[in-house]
């Protein structure tokens, strides 16, 4: 690979009492790139990206991130190493304004100009003329852009999103992928999404995950031409 | 512009207890003295329980800390009371600290057994060492040792003043920390724990700074309590004491900065008007607390920014 | 006396108190195992059960013995009624959100010992025991009522045991501690099982202090010690665990007069208390419990 390696994982693997949740993974992030993760339910998306973010000990293996081992870090110093997390079941302080969520995102960093880059976070997401509003009376879409504010915020060099599209309307998903594009090439994602279109029209890479082993990872045009994957996933 | 109004808004409630020094009954005056210092002491408690959600059961240890930290340095060392002011806190900070570093490990219910079980231990502690700290007893702080700078503590009017004096310090830094970048992360930490440290925010160090604050707070209260009122016993380091502060907060409103001194306030002189008409005094303390819990968890304060004042701090 | 005679007379001693230990702390685990509720009035109903117990024996005629046996049976009736009133009045409207009942229930205790004061007075009050022999062992004589405190725990002990594992009540209670939605959705009245549940908890609390009333008098404050000491063997033992309790409540119980002879009581309690938090701290799941999910 030509590009630079931001993410690197090595035999990642994670148990619970005997369930191969995640079993020895390697996995390369390219910097810059949107990369989507996909696989069947169970497959162990959500615990591989919580291995990365460090919610979930790794049991064995490494990963290497921007240059240097993270694998025993804890998640709140990973956050500050530069990967952010977006929840699949949208975590935001629901009694705090909105422009309260954003600073704290944006104070994490250590910002200077805390009101200007919260302000300017929500703007990439068309949520600042509702700054002031409590987060808890967003409505449902409004919400899970909140929660990409919160991570763009961050200004993280790795932002990692769980299932983003999963419940929001047409019209707000090709919102939502108009922000993904503007992350990158300056920070990398990683995209858990079920979604096949977006998932197909966004990401450059895919990788495939069944019973927690990688199957497949390639261009969307070559993981769509697997037989691999269409026997175990596509439904072929 | 909601921030002039908060802050003008405190700056009227010093303003008029300022004032109530003034026309205040000699009686209430010395009543209004002694809730000022325990307001300090629930504003320490409001900054760990309704800030950062951290529910103690074990505040007596660190109002005791303070209260013996002074006491107990005027009464052996002879020290003079600014020294066992300083000394009070700072003992109020580091024994929060202290025992931060273990019960952090614990949340929720085991954090609030682990804090009452600490006091526990702090209290037969106080006890244990009876032939100094004179255990329930207590010491009687001479009226010599009593002086600040020339003041004499023991007098009415310099008690009030001073008082009055250390509240205010307390509420407006108090004001300042909850506004602050600080106060902020603490709010986050109480209403969500795992999406604040997927924010980069060590829960452990920041629940272990809150509570040493209110450590410190509780350690400030202790030693002008002593101070002020010349006397320090073990009946002040008891669970009582720590079901105190967590009454009046939850009475005047948690998480808001006047609502510990509003609990004070009502709280004491409705225990005070019950114990003129029956001698069932308790029976107020508990059932308020199964009333409050019951039909306003967020208090008079709360209520109120809930349904009307939004720009309450 | 030698040192061996002396050992058992601690180790008696020591049974006795295990054994009320055990019926006090036992309430607790089976509040707390249910319902993950911590009740901190406990000790007060442990109180209410003993002042009751005096007021039964000075207001039924007749020799000792006939007013214990109603003591027996009408106090941890009452303690257990008004448990049940407290939780649907006050546990149940609190969704059983644990920090809230616990303050919820320092009320409680508040309220229940100023109601002890108020009726019963600030004195202590003997209550007579029902039997009246001694034990002549080589030794020394013995009191048989403390023996007979000692199987009477034991009894109730093994009927709480054979009501959980064997009756239909017992099943629905462990359904409904496995998880209470599904217990809800078979059409458990999950209400009432909690409601029973905190009855059953406190009643144990008042059978064990209407069995050692007649050795330790009545007193509105009684309840501190046996809070603090159920607690420490809950702890120990492992929260919400039977068996971990009754291990912990034997061995503290035992300890318990040793201890008191090497320490004193005040630094005894001060090293019990300390152990009892950094168990919780170090080691939730209590000495003998298995780590919770």
């Amino acid at each position: 690979m030509a590009a630079v390696t931001l993410l690197q994982a090595r035999g990642l693997t994670r148990h619970f009492d005997g369930l191969k949740a995640v079993d020895g993974v390697d996995f390369e992030l390219a910097q810059g790139e949107i990369h989507a993760l996909i696989g069947p339910n169970g497959a162990g998306k959500t615990t591989f990206v919580s291995l990365l973010s460090g919610r979930i000990p790794v049991q064995s293996g490494t990963i290497r991130f921007n240059g240097r081992d993270i694998t025993r870090l804890p998640a709140y110093r990973r956050v500050r190493e530069g990967i952010a997390y977006t929840f699949q079941i949208t975590q935001i302080y629901g009694s705090l304004s909105v422009f309260d969520n954003v600073a704290l995102a944006t104070q994490s960093r250590h910002s200077h100009r805390l009101a200007d880059d919260t302000e300017a976070a929500l703007a990439r997401v068309g949520l600042e003329d509702r700054a002031d509003q409590v987060a808890g009376t967003l409505s449902y879409g409004h919400q899970r852009l909140l929660e990409v504010a919160m991570g763009l915020a961050l200004k993280p060099k790795l932002l990692i999103l769980d299932e983003p599209t999963q419940g929001l309307a047409m019209g707000e998903i090709e919102t939502f992928k108009e922000i993904v594009r503007s992350v990158v090439p300056e920070a990398t994602v990683l995209l858990i999404e079920h979604n096949m279109d977006v998932v197909m029209d966004l990401a450059q890479r895919i990788t495939v995950l069944n019973f927690g082993e990688v199957l497949a990872t390639g261009t969307p045009g070559a993981i769509r031409a697997n037989a691999a994957v269409q026997t175990a996933y596509l439904g072929g | 512009m909601t921030a002039d109004r908060a802050l003008w808004l405190h700056l009227g409630v010093l303003a008029a207890l300022l004032a109530a020094h003034f026309i205040a009954p000699a009686y209430h005056h010395t009543n209004i003295a002694r809730i000022m210092v325990l307001a300090i002491y629930a504003m320490g408690y409001n900054i760990a329980f309704g800030y950062t959600g951290l529910l103690s059961l074990g505040h007596a240890l660190l109002f005791g800390a303070g209260l013996y930290g002074a006491g107990l340095l005027v009464y052996h060392a002879g020290a003079g009371a600014p020294a066992a002011l300083v000394a009070g806190v700072l003992a109020g900070g580091a024994m929060a600290c202290a025992v931060g570093l273990l019960a952090l490990r614990t949340a929720g219910v085991a954090f609030m057994i682990v804090t009452l079980m600490f006091a526990q231990a702090g209290y037969l502690t106080i006890l244990y060492f009876g032939s100094y700290t004179r255990g329930d007893e207590g010491i009687v702080i001479p009226r010599a040792a009593r002086m600040l700078g020339g003041l004499d503590l023991s007098d009415d009017g310099t008690r009030y003043l001073v008082a009055l004096l250390l509240f205010a310090v307390a509420l407006l830094v108090n004001l300042a920390l909850v506004r602050s970048p600080f106060g902020r992360i603490m709010v986050a930490m109480r209403e969500n724990e795992e999406r604040s440290r997927m924010l980069g925010f060590n829960p452990f160090t920041v629940k272990l700074a809150a509570l040493t604050v209110s450590g410190l707070y509780a350690g400030l209260s202790g030693a002008a309590y002593g101070l002020l009122f010349g006397y320090v016993g073990a009946s002040l380091a008891s669970v009582q004491y720590s079901i105190l502060p967590l009454l009046y907060v939850l009475l005047g409103g948690a998480g808001t900065v006047l609502g510990p001194f509003l609990g004070a306030l009502l709280m004491f002189y409705l225990i005070d008007y019950a114990s003129a008409v029956t001698d069932a005094h308790q029976f107020v303390t508990g059932a308020a607390l199964v009333l409050l819990i019951l039909f306003a968890p967020k208090g008079i304060l709360g209520t109120l920014r809930a349904r009307a004042i939004r720009w309450l701090p | 006396m030698d040192f061996g005679p002396f050992l058992l007379l601690a180790l008696m001693e020591g049974l006795v108190t295990a054994a009320v230990l055990a019926l006090t702390a036992s309430g607790l685990s089976l509040v707390f195992g249910i319902m993950r509720v911590v009740n901190v009035a406990h000790g007060a109903f442990f109180m209410l059960g003993a002042v009751l117990a005096w007021f039964v024996s000075e207001w039924v005629p007749g020799p000792p013995a006939l007013s214990f046996a109603v003591a027996l049976v009408i106090c941890p009736l009452i303690v257990g009624g008004i448990a049940a009133l407290a939780d649907t009045v006050v546990l149940k409207r609190l969704n059983y959100e644990p920090e809230a009942t616990i303050v919820a229930t320092i009320g409680l205790l508040y309220i229940l010992e100023q109601a002890a004061l108020s009726f019963f007075g600030p004195d202590a009050r003997p209550v007579p025991a029902p039997l009246n022999f001694r034990i002549q062992l080589p030794w020394f004589g013995y009191s048989g009522y403390k023996l007979a405190v000692v199987v009477g725990a034991a009894l109730v002990l093994l009927a709480v045991w054979l009501i959980l594992k064997h009756t239909r009540a017992g099943l629905v209670m462990r359904a409904t501690q496995i998880d209470r939605d599904t217990a809800r959705a078979f059409g458990i009245n999950v209400d009432r099982v909690y409601a029973g549940v905190f009855a059953m908890g406190a009643g144990l609390a008042a059978i064990a202090a209407v069995l050692i009333v007649p050795i330790q008098q009545a007193h509105y404050l009684m309840g501190g010690d046996p809070l603090l000491l159920s607690f420490i063997v809950v702890i120990i033992g492992g929260l919400g665990s039977l068996r971990g309790t009754l291990v912990a409540a034997l061995l503290i119980g035992l300890s318990d007069g040793v201890i008191s002879t090497f320490f004193a009581p005040t630094l005894a309690k001060i090293i019990a208390t300390l152990v009892v938090a950094l168990v919780l701290v170090f080691r939730p799941q209590g000495l003998f419990g298995k780590r919770m999910a």
